[in-house]
């Protein structure tokens, strides 16, 4: 007999859709109207595109091991969002520049966060999060109280309303579709991927095989804050105002969706479509979870046992007894 | 010639830097603020160091065993909800009491099931601690939702005042722990303790119980951030359920001022609560120093992460001139 095996990604998926089906029973849901349905589907994949581009940058670090994790993102997506907000005040001209400026301004975050692991030695979760302090204060000074800004007009028309009126899928779905290929291009099919998953397997048999370890490290973690800038970037053109905390909710789950995802927490093997899938099933959690109006105190009980269960089936390490 | 002594003395006395700070910190504390010295400004400045020294004691066990406990903080405020709630602002002391054993129960269970996890199930620290530390706040947002309830003024009127013999209560409860520490570190236990930290294959082939070890550091931790969660309870006087998530990187960060290696197995227990008191004089300098309300924040991550950061400097020059 074959062993019957499942990939987590498709575990994720599968799992996912089982949720979705077993919540048309909950008192207010879709019921049996197929276009409701359809419509609430929509719904959470184009919520699930936010968590899933803060999620690919979570990715990247996470591959590439010695315990690698940004628990700056959700800090960066709250900067940039407002950096973006601020910047662009409701000019369409001004867009570009403003997605320049924020990939700019997480590739610092990341940079300097980079530096403290590689060159400091600070482990990263410690120096990641101290840098999210870092980044909140900047964050209260920029806002002092409320920022003035305006989302710009093409924003809201690319990223929140759908691509036209004959398809009704959001423009967000399709930016994550392509997003999700670059990714995967970027993993798969360059050397920075294959060097990427080297660092995470062995950093000395990387480092003797010829591969750049400290300017790999400087690189991976200037572009998991990029991402996470283009995060920030994405969500303010979708829910078009600011708030201080906008960011943080979604950094347990992005760390979560990788690891739902099938990403080794200890690094060196991973792929970016699990994230994705990670990021639908952990979008719907939360928004059954709202839909069932549990508080949000359950909800982050839930989160952080979903955790628990995962890595426990995961992230064994090796035995001491050989 | 000159490395080799300073080597010397950092390994055999690992709070040198923490001493070193602490004095440079008092100092510029004395400038600010005269009377510091005096048993009432003493007094006032330990009570509010108190919790986080206990909870740098206890995350410097788990360290020193080789592990990391993220979710002190959240121990933390679990055990302020319960106070908060269970014993109210008209309770007795005797119920106070009572709770209090009750919360050290508590602690300990919470450290058990982060043992469990990490010890038995061999799971990665940080991650794991993660989780249960969204579980751990989880909780204790659903025992208090909104920050309120207290303990009676009588209880915390005794932990503000108490000056037995003209000496501020923090440093008796300090010096227990010291003590306490100090028996531990020569028995068979603190010898096992450093040998896991050290390397744990190792330990586990000379026939040291690796696994009870390291499940017994997070029990330990649990139990002392139960104390700490106690200790701000009698300080604040009432609860709230966010009150322990910024003491967790505040402990790490104390930990890494007192010498103690993130990476296990060296330091002791007396340079990390050195470090929580030197970071209190430090974040007490910020508001002292008038600073506009709006850069606090940044301010006291700023320290948090310049702290972190010092100790890898210090390497990074020494293997320069080297």
């Amino acid at each position: 007999m074959k062993r019957f095996t499942i990939s987590p990604p498709m575990a994720a998926l599968v799992l996912a859709i089982v949720l979705f089906l077993l919540s048309g029973l909950l008192p207010n849901s879709y019921g049996s109207d197929a276009k409701i349905a359809i419509s609430q589907a929509t719904n959470i994949a184009r919520l699930a595109v936010f968590l899933g581009v803060i999620a690919a940058g979570q990715t990247l670090v996470v591959i590439s091991g010695f315990e690698g994790i940004d628990l700056s993102a959700g800090s960066v997506v709250t900067l940039t969002a407002i950096v973006t907000y601020v910047y662009v005040n409701g000019a369409d001209e001004k867009v570009f520049v403003a997605l320049l400026l924020s990939l700019a301004v997480g590739a610092l975050i990341g940079f300097l966060n980079g530096i403290g692991i590689t060159f400091l030695k600070i482990s990263p979760f410690v120096m990641t999060l101290g840098m999210s302090g870092v980044v909140t204060g900047i964050v209260i000074i920029l806002n002092h109280g409320n920022v003035s800004g305006k989302v710009a007009p093409i924003m809201t028309r690319v990223i929140a309303r759908p691509v036209s009126a004959s398809i009704p899928i959001p423009g967000a779905i399709v930016i994550w579709i392509i997003f999700g290929i670059l990714m995967w291009l970027l993993l798969e099919r360059t050397s920075y991927g294959k060097y990427l998953f080297a660092i995470g397997v062995n950093r000395v048999t990387a480092k003797l095989s010829g591969v750049n370890v400290t300017g790999m490290n400087l690189l991976t973690y200037a572009l998991a804050g990029a991402l996470a800038g283009f995060g920030g970037f994405l969500l303010v053109g979708n829910t078009g105002v600011v708030l201080i905390s906008l960011g943080q909710p979604y950094l347990f789950p992005s760390i979560a969706a990788v690891a739902v995802g099938g990403t080794l927490l200890s690094g060196g093997k991973g792929s970016y479509w699990g994230s994705m899938a990670g990021a639908i099933l952990l979008t719907l959690m939360t928004s059954l979870l709202t839909t069932m109006q549990m508080p949000e105190s359950v909800r982050r009980m839930v989160l952080g046992a979903t955790l628990l269960v995962l890595i426990s089936i995961y992230g064994r390490q090796r035995a001491l007894r050989q | 010639m000159k490395r080799f002594a300073w080597n010397g003395i950092t390994a055999r006395y690992p709070a040198l830097f923490a001493l070193t700070l602490l004095i440079l910190s008092l100092f510029i504390n004395f400038l600010l603020q005269p009377n510091l010295f005096a048993r009432d400004t003493l007094n006032s400045n330990m009570r509010v160091f108190l919790p986080l020294v206990i909870l740098a004691a206890g995350q410097a066990v788990v360290i020193l065993g080789g592990g990391i406990d993220i979710s002190l903080g959240g121990i933390v405020s679990i055990v302020n909800t319960i106070l908060a709630t269970r014993v109210g602002l008209e309770g007795s002391p005797e119920a106070m009491w009572q709770y209090a054993a009750i919360s050290l129960l508590v602690g300990i269970l919470a450290g058990a099931l982060n043992g469990f996890f990490v010890a038995y199930l061999r799971l990665q620290p940080i991650i794991t601690t993660y989780a249960t530390s969204f579980l751990f706040a989880g909780l204790a947002l659903f025992i208090l939702p909104n920050p309120g309830g207290g303990i009676p003024t009588s209880i915390s009127e005794l932990y503000r005042s108490s000056v037995p013999l003209g000496l501020p209560l923090a440093f008796y409860m300090i010096a227990v722990i010291l003590l306490v520490w100090g028996y531990i570190r020569a028995t068979r236990y603190g010898n096992f303790l450093f040998a896991v930290g050290g390397k744990a294959q190792a330990a586990y082939e000379t026939a040291v119980p690796v696994t009870t070890i390291q499940f017994s550091t997070y029990v330990i931790s649990g139990l002392m951030a139960a104390f700490s969660g106690i200790a701000i309870t009698m300080l604040s006087g009432s609860g709230n359920a966010e009150i322990g998530s910024a003491m967790t990187l505040n402990s790490i960060t104390a930990v890494v001022i007192g010498g103690t290696a993130l990476s296990g197995g060296v330091g002791g227990v007396a340079g990390p609560m050195l470090g929580a008191i030197t970071l209190g004089f430090l974040q007490n300098i910020i508001s002292f120093a008038d600073i506009d309300t709006w850069w606090e924040t940044l301010a006291k991550a700023s320290i948090i992460v310049a702290a972190l950061a010092t100790p890898g400097l210090i390497n990074l020059i020494r293997r320069r001139r080297t």
